[in-house]
């Protein structure tokens, strides 16, 4: 208990030292640093669109994906292709909402996002089916996969998911029937937040109180003990896991299109399966502390628009944040458990 | 019909060259045992080197800062993965979304938020005599700025060089077996620690080709994936310095077919072309690992008493 509470600590000095030093770094390049700092804060935090237009908005997707990592890392499935079932579950999401959009919302919707998840698990299921079947390794696989679903979007949002008019590269917009509805009127905030707020939980639960849940985390501990001494299917369980992190990562697609975008376009993952990473390992694999990171990477990166906006700060200073965070915790748990390989 | 061929193959090779400089960056970190993928970030960061460099003292200041920088990117991935001993794979990730970011943010702090159109000297192709005239491939081949004549005696070079000499043997030897490299007095960490700086480097100059032979320029995320690419072609190329010639030329043509389609007036799909190579190397990946031309070690950390 009193090891998990120092890790915390640092985890939390971290992130603070790396802040300051970007702001020292800014100080140094000529910016106004107090004006900076001032539109970091009031874009992530200043006011009610702020909070619920931006910041939390922003958080959701990272949320999910955040889940599907922590989720794939906690069992030793290292998954670099969040990125790519995103893009499936948007994909498919964007589809079949498309077709259902006459239907009543409580049939349409669910259907929806369920088409989502399965089609990340789908998408997932290609690495985990090689892995387990070839032995290839799944880092390599889930990138090529990553380069196949973003290609797949260029092409369906060109081709037969084209708007009829044939000018943008994107599909129309979804019907009301097929939207996530918005949780506070005039906002952005959708219900995906609260759906992803609770999977954190059932993840939580699931990884913790369930036998299952003790598998995985054994089989992530040690994929050879977990075999030996405790009689467990370590690469079904691990093929499994995989499977399910595609899942959430689809889900999170299919949130971000129904609740944000409303259509399938190129860009509509910024990276989001990358940020997620740091998401993920900044909260230590730890469901519910994947949502209090999501929400802190999710102000940083509303904070950074606004600094642009205001402050002629590059936004791009998130990602070196971001970067700086994974290597700071990734350095300072070796320094406390020298023999530790992940 | 056969200018569309000669001008197709010519820049199928232009294409392929950075893709192949990176792949043989990588292929030599793989051939050690670690998939680097800081390597998108060694790329970035030397084309952003390249544009500095350039920018002071000329094209070939250009092509060393951008192998300076590339390295550099590098070094920071062997300074967590071997000295802090953290996880490759994390860390590689790291590094290439901190080069992504810092590009990013100097380029806009240096050269304003628009990035106006700022040029550099850049490196025209330079026909060779006699082989540049035979027909259709000479001018594929041998009409290429100089730094693609470099790039076909890496690749020979590294052929020789990973077979022929003890440092090669040893470098391969630590991909597949660093506990007995280790026992026959080589140091597994020395040595994934040179490939990884090595690798880097090349990385760098892979950004230097598209800032100071290609574009002419620099802008943000330029690198494109291009990182990640050299990883899929170091993988269809089967680990092998020929066989990733090959594979990053296959890689430079499918991402030049778009342009033939287009000038022929062909209504196809580009964006398969495009996912094609990455699912033949998904096949490829299913088929080679039963043959295990891949190096055993590949992707595992080194045990802790044998480094």
């Amino acid at each position: 208990m009193q090891a998990s509470r120092i890790r915390w600590i640092i985890s939390a000095v971290t992130v603070l030292v790396i802040v300051a030093a970007v702001f020292a770094v800014l100080l140094a390049g000529g910016y106004d640093s107090s004006r900076a700092l001032a539109a970091l804060w009031d874009g992530a935090f200043g006011s009610p669109y702020a909070v619920l237009s931006a910041t939390l908005v922003r958080a959701t997707p990272l949320l999910f994906v955040g889940l599907a990592v922590g989720l794939a890392f906690r069992a030793g499935v290292l998954n670099i292709g969040a990125e790519g079932q995103l893009l499936a579950g948007a994909t498919v999401a964007v589809t079949v909402g498309l077709m259902v959009g006459g239907l009543p919302r409580p049939l349409a919707l669910p259907l929806v996002l369920i088409a989502g998840a399965m089609a990340g698990a789908a998408w997932a299921s290609v690495a985990a089916w090689l892995k387990w079947k070839f032995g290839v390794l799944e880092v390599i696989s889930t990138l090529m996969l990553n380069f196949v679903a973003s290609y797949t979007v260029s092409w369906a949002v060109r081709g037969p998911l084209q708007e009829p008019t044939r000018v943008y590269p994107q599909t129309v917009e979804l019907a009301e029937s097929v939207r996530l509805p918005a949780l506070v009127d005039g906002h952005r905030l959708h219900l995906g937040f609260l759906l992803a707020l609770a999977l954190a939980i059932a993840l939580w639960w699931f990884l913790t109180r369930t036998a299952a849940g003790f598998r995985v985390r054994a089989v992530g501990a040690s994929a050879s003990a977990a075999r030996s001494a405790g009689g467990i299917d370590a690469s079904r369980t691990a093929a499994l896991v995989f499977i399910a992190s595609g899942a959430l990562a689809g889900l999170g697609g299919a949130s971000e299109a129904t609740g944000v975008t409303f259509a399938l376009y190129e860009g509509i993952s910024p990276g989001y399966g990358y940020s997620a990473i740091a998401v993920a390992l900044l909260a230590r694999l730890h469901p519910l502390a994947i949502i209090g990171t999501a929400l802190l990477f999710g102000a940083l990166e509303a904070g950074a628009a606004a600094m642009q906006r205001d402050a002629n700060v590059p936004s791009v200073l998130a990602t070196v944040v971001e970067a700086l965070v994974v290597l700071g915790v990734l350095a300072l748990d070796r320094a406390r458990a020298p023999r530790r390989s992940v | 019909m056969s200018d569309v061929l000669g001008d197709f193959l010519q820049a199928s090779v232009r294409t392929a060259t950075p893709l192949a400089l990176a792949a043989y960056g990588e292929l030599v970190a793989e051939r050690a045992g670690i998939i680097n993928l800081g390597l998108e970030g060694s790329i970035i960061a030397g084309a952003f080197g390249a544009l500095v460099g350039a920018g002071v003292g000329g094209v070939g200041a250009g092509f060393v800062v951008a192998a300076l920088a590339g390295c550099a990117a590098a070094a920071v991935v062997a300074v967590v993965v071997l000295w802090l001993r953290a996880n490759t794979i994390i860390a590689g990730t790291a590094v290439t979304m901190l080069a992504l970011g810092l590009t990013g943010t100097l380029y806009r702090a240096l050269y304003g938020a628009q990035g106006a159109a700022l040029s550099v000297p850049t490196l025209g192709p330079q026909a060779l005599p006699w082989v540049s005239s035979i027909p259709v491939l000479g001018r594929a081949l041998f009409v290429q700025p100089v730094i693609t004549y470099l790039l076909y005696g890496l690749g020979l070079g590294l052929w020789w060089w990973s077979t022929h000499t003890h440092a090669g043997l040893a470098l391969r030897a630590t991909g597949e077996r660093p506990a007995a490299a280790f026992a026959a007095g080589i140091s597994p960490a020395r040595v994934q620690g040179w490939a990884l700086l090595f690798g880097g480097a090349m990385g760098g100059l892979a950004g230097g080709v598209l800032v100071l032979a290609q574009v002419g320029t620099f802008s943000e995320g330029m690198s494109a994936g291009r990182g990640f690419i050299a990883i899929a072609i170091v993988v269809l190329g089967r680990w092998s310095p020929l066989g990733v010639a090959a594979a990053a030329l296959l890689f430079g043509a499918a991402s030049q077919l778009q342009y033939v389609f287009q000038s022929l007036g062909w209504p196809v799909p580009y964006q398969l072309f495009l996912a094609l190579p990455y699912l033949l190397t998904l096949l490829a990946l299913a088929g080679t690992q039963r043959r295990a031309a891949a190096p055993a070690w590949l992707g595992r950390a080194l045990d802790d008493d044998a480094r």
